[in-house]
C-alpha cells in the first residue's frame, strides 16, 4: 500500500512535539490538576504511535533507539523500588510523603515522592502500549 | 516457636536445599546430607523420654488462625513421641540404606530426597499435632508424598497405576476424616484433640456420634490398609524398596493405627467402636495372612503380611478399648488395657522386624535382579549375612523365641482370651470367635514366614534364572537391617526397657484410666505353661505340617471366586466413574463458546433477576434527578446510533470505527459527568485502541479470501438473552438510585490535599492512597505487553528455524 | 439524567452481550469493549450524577463529585486496554495460524 503521505509526515513533525509537550505537562500537572502517570503515558504513547504510522518502523526505530520491553521492566522496577524505599524507612509498602521546598529561581515548589512512583507508571504504560502495537505491526 | 515445632518443620525446610546440594556436590551422594536431619530429630526427641517415663507431657502452641480455633499446637505425650521416634529412627536407617540402594549416577536423587523429607515432616506433624485441622493437613501431605514416592519410577506403567490407586483410596479416607473432624467440632466446639477427649461423654451421647465415628474410622482404615481398603498396599510395592520399608510398613500405614489409638479415649468404651475396630482388624489379619501365602513376589508377600500385622494391631486396639467401659480402678481396666499394651508393643516390634525384612528383600532384589520366589533359592551360602537377618526377621514375625515377636504374639493371645471372656457388648455370644480367628491367622503367618526364608535362601540355587550373578551386599546396605535385627533380639531379652520408657506412657495416652496400673508389671517372655504357650506350640506344629504339604493345597487359591477379588471391584468402579463423568461432560460441554456464554447469561438472569424480583419491590425514584441538556440528548443519540451500527453492520471496518465513536462519546460523557481525568484517559486510550484494532483487522481480509464470515444472520434467540441481560442491568442501575445503605467512604479522600499534598483527588487515590492497586495494575499492563510480544514473536522464530533447515 | 443513563447502559450491555455470542472473533472482542463501556458508565452513574464540582480541590466548590468510582474507572480503562490488546493479538494469531476467525471452526479436537 504505497500512499503519498508528505502532508501527514510534515504535520506529524510539528504535532508530535506539541503532543509530547502536552504529555509532559499532563504528567506533572497530575498532582493538583487533571493528569498523571496514566494520562501522560498514554499521550506520549499516542504521539509515538503517530510517528510510527506516518513514517515506518525502521526509520523511527533508528531515530528513537528505545527497546520498549526494557522500558516496561524499568517502569515496574521504579514503581516497586519507590514502594520498597518506604519499607526501608519503616513505613508500610508504597507510603508517600511530600514537602514544599523553596527553589532560588522558581519559587516554592512541592516535591512529592509519589512523582517517582508515577514515573514508573508512565514508563510502563508507554512501554506496554508500544510493545503491543509494534509487535503486531512488525508481524504484518 | 518451640524446638519441637522446629523439628517438625526441619525436614520440610531442608527439602528446599536438597536440589541445591545435589547440584553443588555432584560427587557426594545426596543422602549423606539428608542423613543429618533424621539423626538430629531423633536425638532431640529422645531427650523427652525421661519426662515421659515419669508420666509427664508437654504442650507448645503457635497461633495460626486463632479466630477459627486453628492453632499449630504440638502435644508431646507417650503415643505421639514414640511414633515420632520410630519415624525419625527408621528414617535415619532408611536414608543410610538408600544411599547404597539408589545409584548416584542413574537416579533422580534430588526428587527422591525432597519427597522423603516432605513425608518425614508431614508424618511427624501427624503424630505430634494436637489440632485436628493441622493433623488433617499433615495427613493429606503424607498421602501426597506417598503418591510421589510410589510413582518415583514414573516411567513404569505399574508405578503410576499403584500411585494413583494409593492416592485415590487414602485421599478418599482423608476426606471422610475431614468430614468427621467437622462433625466433632460441631459437637464439642473445639478442634483440639485433648479438649475433645475431655468432652468424651458429650460426644458419645450425641446424635452425630455414629457418623462421626464411622467417617473417622474410614480415614484410619484406608490409611492403614484395613480390609477392604487394603488393596492399595500391594500395588504400592512398586516404590523403591527403601520407601516400602519406610512408608509402607514402618510409618505411614501406621498413621491409621495412630489415629485409632489417639481417638480411643474419645470414642472408646462404646460397643460400636469395640466391634468395628476389633472385627475389621481381625478380618484384615486373617485375610492378609491367607493371601500372603499364595504370593510369589517377595515384596507382595511382605505387603500382605504388613496388612495382616496391621490388622492384628488394630484388633488389639479394639479389644483394649473395652477397658474404657469400666470405671477407673476396676479389675476390668487392667485386664483389657493389657491388649493395648500388646498393641503398642507389637507396633514397635513390627517396625523393627518388618523394616529389616524389607531391607533384606531389597538386598536380594538388588543383588540378584529379581524378587520372584520361583527363580530364587539357595542364596544361604552366597549371602550369609542377609540370610541371618532374614531368619531373625521371619521368626520374629512368626512369633517364635528368642525374638521380640514372640512376646508380643503371646500378649496378643492373652488379649484375645480376655476379650473372649467379656460379658458386655454381646461378647458372651460371639466372643469365642476371637481367639479362634487369631489362632488360624497365626498359623498362616507362621507358614508365610517360613516360605519367605525357605524359598529365597534354602532350596536349589538357580543362577541361570537370575539376571545378575548373586553376591553379598555392600556393608552399608547391611548395617541398617543389622541394627534392626539387633533390636529384635535386644527387645526380647530386655523388654522392660521398652516397656518403661515407651509402652507404659503410650498406654497411659490411649487408656487414660489405665495410667499407673502397669507400674509394677514387668513384661517377660516366660509365663509358665499357660494357654498362650500351648497356642503357640500348636501354631508351630500345625504350621509345619501345612508347610510340608504346601504343594497339595496351594491350588485351592485358584478356586477363589472372581467376585472375591477386590481389585476387580476397584477397576470396574473406577472405569465406571470415568464413563459416567464423560457422559455428563459431553452432554453440556459442546465445544461452542456461545453455548457456555449462554449458560452463564441465563444463570445470571435467573439468579440475579429472580432474587431481585423475589426480594425487593421495584420503585422508580424520580427525586433529586440531575438535569438533562440538549447536548446530552444529542450525545445519547450518537451513542445509540453507533451501538446499533456496531450490531447491524456487515463490514468489519465500520464496526471498528463505530466502536471508536462509541469510546469518544463515552469520553464526552465523562466530561459532562465531572470526570476530567477519565475523559482524557479515555480519549488517549481510544485513539491507541483504534490504531490497534485497525492494525490487527484491517489487514486481515487480505490474507485470505473470506466472504462467508463477513455477514452474520440476526439470531433472535441470542438477542432475547442479550436483551434480558441489558434490561436487568438497567433495572439495577435505576433501583440503585433509591438506596443509600452505607455512608460513602469517599469523604476520607476529600482531605487529599492535607493527607497526600495533592489537589487532584483521583490522582491522589491512584498514586498515594491505593498505590498498591495501581502498582498491580501496571504489572497487568506489563504482562499483557510481554504476552503480546511472546505470542507474535514465538511463532516468527519457529518459522525462522524451519526456514534455515530447508 | 439518571434514567437516561440507565437506559443507555442497558443498550450498551445488550449490544455487547449480543456481539459476544456471535461467531466472529472480532465481533466478540468488540462486544467485550462495548460491555466495558457500559460497565464504566454504570459505575459512574451509581455514584450519583452531576453532584458538585470535579474532584479537584483547587476548584472552589461546596461539594465535589465522588472521586472513588473515578479512580476505579481509570484503573478499569487501562486494564481493559491491556487485556483487549492481548485478546486482539490472540485472535489475530489464531486467524493467521488457522485461517479463520469463526468460533464454530475453532473448536479444537473432538476426542480429547
Amino acid at each position: 500500500m504505497k500512499v503519498n503521505d508528505v502532508i501527514l509526515q510534515t504535520v506529524t513533525k510539528i504535532v508530535v512535539f506539541i503532543i509530547f509537550t502536552f504529555a509532559f505537562y499532563l504528567f506533572f500537572a497530575g498532582h493538583h490538576d487533571t493528569g498523571g502517570g496514566f494520562i501522560g503515558g498514554l499521550m506520549a504513547a499516542s504521539a509515538l504511535v503517530l510517528l510510527y504510522l506516518s513514517y515506518d518502523i525502521d526509520t523511527i526505530s533508528k531515530a528513537i533507539p528505545i527497546n520498549y520491553r526494557t522500558l516496561i521492566g524499568v517502569g515496574v522496577s521504579v514503581s516497586m523500588l519507590t514502594g520498597l524505599g518506604s519499607i526501608l524507612l519503616g513505613f508500610p509498602f508504597l507510603s508517600h510523603t511530600f514537602e514544599y521546598v523553596d527553589f532560588p529561581f522558581f519559587g516554592e515548589i512541592e516535591l512529592a515522592t509519589s512523582v517517582l512512583f508515577e514515573f514508573g507508571v508512565l514508563f510502563t504504560v508507554v512501554g506496554g502500549t508500544l510493545t503491543i502495537i509494534l509487535s503486531i505491526s512488525e508481524d504484518v | 516457636m518451640s524446638w519441637v515445632h522446629l523439628m517438625i518443620v526441619l525436614p520440610l525446610l531442608f527439602a528446599v536445599f536438597i536440589p541445591l546440594l545435589y547440584k553443588a556436590f555432584p560427587r557426594i551422594h545426596t543422602g549423606w546430607f539428608v542423613l543429618v536431619v533424621p539423626v538430629l530429630i531423633f536425638g532431640y526427641l529422645a531427650t523427652y523420654l525421661p519426662m515421659l517415663a515419669n508420666g509427664g507431657t508437654a504442650i507448645y502452641e503457635i497461633p495460626w488462625i486463632p479466630y477459627l480455633d486453628i492453632n499449630f499446637t504440638v502435644f508431646v505425650d507417650g503415643l505421639g513421641l514414640i511414633f515420632a521416634l520410630i519415624i525419625s529412627g527408621i528414617g535415619a536407617l532408611v536414608v543410610i540404606y538408600s544411599i547404597y540402594y539408589l545409584s548416584k549416577a542413574r537416579e533422580a536423587l534430588h526428587n527422591f530426597y525432597v519427597y522423603l523429607m516432605m513425608f518425614m515432616g508431614a508424618m511427624l506433624g501427624v503424630v505430634l499435632s494436637d489440632n485436628m485441622i493441622v493433623l488433617y493437613l499433615f495427613w493429606e501431605l503424607t498421602s501426597i508424598s506417598s503418591f510421589l514416592l510410589i510413582a518415583y519410577w514414573y516411567q513404569r506403567k505399574q508405578s503410576r497405576f499403584g500411585a494413583q490407586k494409593a492416592m485415590l483410596i487414602t485421599v478418599l479416607g482423608g476426606f471422610a476424616m475431614l468430614a468427621s473432624i467437622i462433625m466433632i467440632h460441631n459437637i464439642t466446639g473445639t478442634f483440639s484433640i485433648r479438649e475433645v477427649i475431655a468432652q468424651s461423654d458429650l460426644l458419645v451421647q450425641h446424635d452425630l456420634f455414629l457418623p462421626a465415628m464411622l467417617l473417622l474410622l474410614l480415614g484410619a482404615f484406608t490409611k492403614s490398609a484395613q480390609f477392604p481398603f487394603h488393596i492399595w498396599l500391594p500395588d504400592a510395592m512398586e516404590a523403591p524398596t527403601p520407601i516400602s520399608a519406610y512408608l509402607h510398613s514402618a510409618t505411614m500405614v501406621k498413621a491409621g493405627i495412630y489415629l485409632v489409638a489417639r481417638f480411643t479415649p474419645a470414642f472408646g468404651g462404646t460397643p460400636e467402636w469395640f466391634w468395628i475396630v476389633t472385627f475389621v482388624g481381625l478380618f484384615t489379619l486373617i485375610w492378609g495372612s491367607l493371601n500372603a501365602v499364595k504370593q510369589r513376589d517377595l515384596k507382595a508377600l511382605l505387603a500382605f503380611s504388613t496388612i495382616s500385622q496391621l490388622g492384628l494391631i488394630m484388633s488389639l486396639l479394639g479389644m483394649g478399648s473395652a477397658a474404657l467401659y469400666f470405671n477407673p480402678g476396676d479389675q476390668g481396666v487392667q485386664l483389657h488395657a493389657y491388649a493395648v499394651l500388646a498393641a503398642v508393643f507389637h507396633l514397635i516390634n513390627h517396625s523393627t522386624f518388618k523394616g529389616s525384612l524389607f531391607m533384606v528383600v531389597g538386598i536380594v532384589d538388588h543383588e540378584t535382579g529379581t524378587r520372584d520366589m520361583r527363580k530364587l533359592g539357595g542364596l544361604m551360602t552366597i549371602m550369609p549375612v542377609s540370610f541371618t537377618l532374614a531368619v531373625i526377621g521371619s521368626l520374629s514375625m512368626a512369633g517364635l523365641p528368642p525374638f521380640n515377636g514372640f512376646i508380643s504374639k503371646e500378649m496378643f493371645f492373652t488379649g484375645t482370651l480376655s476379650a473372649a471372656s467379656l460379658d458386655i457388648f454381646n461378647m458372651s455370644t460371639y466372643g469365642a470367635i476371637i481367639p479362634v480367628v487369631a489362632w488360624i491367622a497365626s498359623v498362616f503367618t507362621f507358614i508365610y514366614s517360613i516360605i519367605l526364608v525357605y524359598k529365597t535362601f534354602l532350596g536349589k540355587y538357580q543362577p541361570e534364572r537370575l539376571e545378575k550373578k548373586a553376591h553379598e551386599a555392600p556393608l552399608g546396605m547391611l548395617i541398617p537391617p543389622s541394627i534392626l535385627g539387633f533390636l529384635v533380639l535386644a527387645i526380647f531379652f530386655f523388654p522392660n526397657v521398652v516397656g518403661d520408657y515407651a509402652l507404659k506412657p503410650m498406654v497411659a495416652s490411649i487408656i487414660p484410666s489405665a495410667a499407673g496400673v502397669f507400674d509394677d508389671y514387668a513384661i517377660s517372655w516366660w509365663h509358665g505353661f499357660e494357654p498362650e504357650l500351648f497356642m503357640t506350640m500348636a501354631v508351630v506344629a500345625v504350621g509345619l505340617i501345612l508347610f510340608a504339604t504346601l504343594n497339595r493345597w496351594i491350588g485351592l487359591y485358584n478356586h477363589m471366586p472372581q467376585w472375591m477379588h477386590l481389585n476387580n471391584w476397584f477397576k470396574h468402579g473406577l472405569s465406571g466413574m470415568e464413563r459416567g463423568s464423560h457422559k455428563v461432560i459431553d452432554w453440556h460441554m459442546t465445544g461452542y463458546i456461545r453455548d457456555y456464554l449462554m449458560y452463564i447469561f441465563i444463570t445470571i438472569i435467573l439468579i440475579v433477576g429472580g432474587s431481585y424480583f423475589l426480594l425487593t419491590d421495584f420503585t422508580l425514584y424520580t427525586e433529586n434527578l440531575a438535569s438533562i441538556s440538549l447536548f446530552e440528548i444529542v450525545l445519547a443519540l450518537v451513542l445509540l446510533g453507533s451501538t446499533v451500527l456496531v450490531m447491524a453492520t456487515r463490514s468489519r471496518l465500520t464496526a471498528v470505527v463505530s466502536v471508536g465513536v462509541l469510546g469518544y462519546v463515552v469520553a464526552l460523557f465523562f466530561i459532562i459527568l465531572r470526570a476530567p481525568d477519565l475523559a482524557l484517559t479515555q480519549l488517549a486510550i481510544e485513539t491507541v485502541s483504534v490504531a490497534l484494532y485497525l492494525l490487527c483487522f484491517y489487514h486481515l481480509p487480505k490474507l485470505k479470501g473470506r466472504s462467508e464470515e463477513e455477514g452474520e444472520k440476526f439470531k433472535i434467540g441470542n438477542f432475547i438473552v442479550a436483551l434480558g441481560i441489558g434490561s436487568l442491568v438497567t433495572l439495577l442501575a435505576l433501583s440503585v438510585n433509591g438506596y443509600n445503605l452505607f455512608e460513602p467512604i469517599s469523604v476520607y479522600y476529600g482531605d487529599s490535599y492535607d493527607l497526600a499534598g495533592a489537589a487532584n483527588m483521583v490522582n491522589a487515590i491512584l498514586a498515594d492512597f491505593r498505590g498498591f492497586d495501581t502498582f498491580l495494575e501496571i504489572v497487568v499492563v506489563a504482562i499483557a505487553g510481554l504476552g503480546v510480544y511472546a505470542l507474535v514473536r514465538l511463532r516468527l522464530e519457529k518459522r525462522g528455524g524451519t526456514d534455515e533447515s530447508q | 439524567m439518571e434514567i437516561l443513563m440507565s437506559i443507555l447502559i442497558g443498550v450498551l450491555v445488550t449490544a455487547g452481550t449480543y456481539l459476544v455470542m456471535s461467531r466472529s472473533l472480532l465481533r466478540i472482542i468488540l462486544g467485550t469493549a462495548v460491555i466495558g463501556h457500559g460497565a464504566l458508565l454504570l459505575l459512574l452513574t451509581t455514584a450519583g450524577l452531576k453532584e458538585g464540582a470535579p474532584p479537584i480541590t483547587n476548584i472552589e466548590a461546596l461539594s465535589y463529585a465522588d472521586p472513588l468510582p473515578q479512580a476505579l474507572i481509570l484503573t478499569a480503562i487501562v486494564i481493559n486496554f491491556a487485556t483487549t490488546g492481548f485478546f486482539l493479538v490472540l485472535a489475530y494469531r489464531a486467524y493467521k495460524e488457522l485461517g479463520t476467525d469463526d468460533m464454530d471452526k475453532l473448536r479444537g479436537i473432538d476426542d480429547e
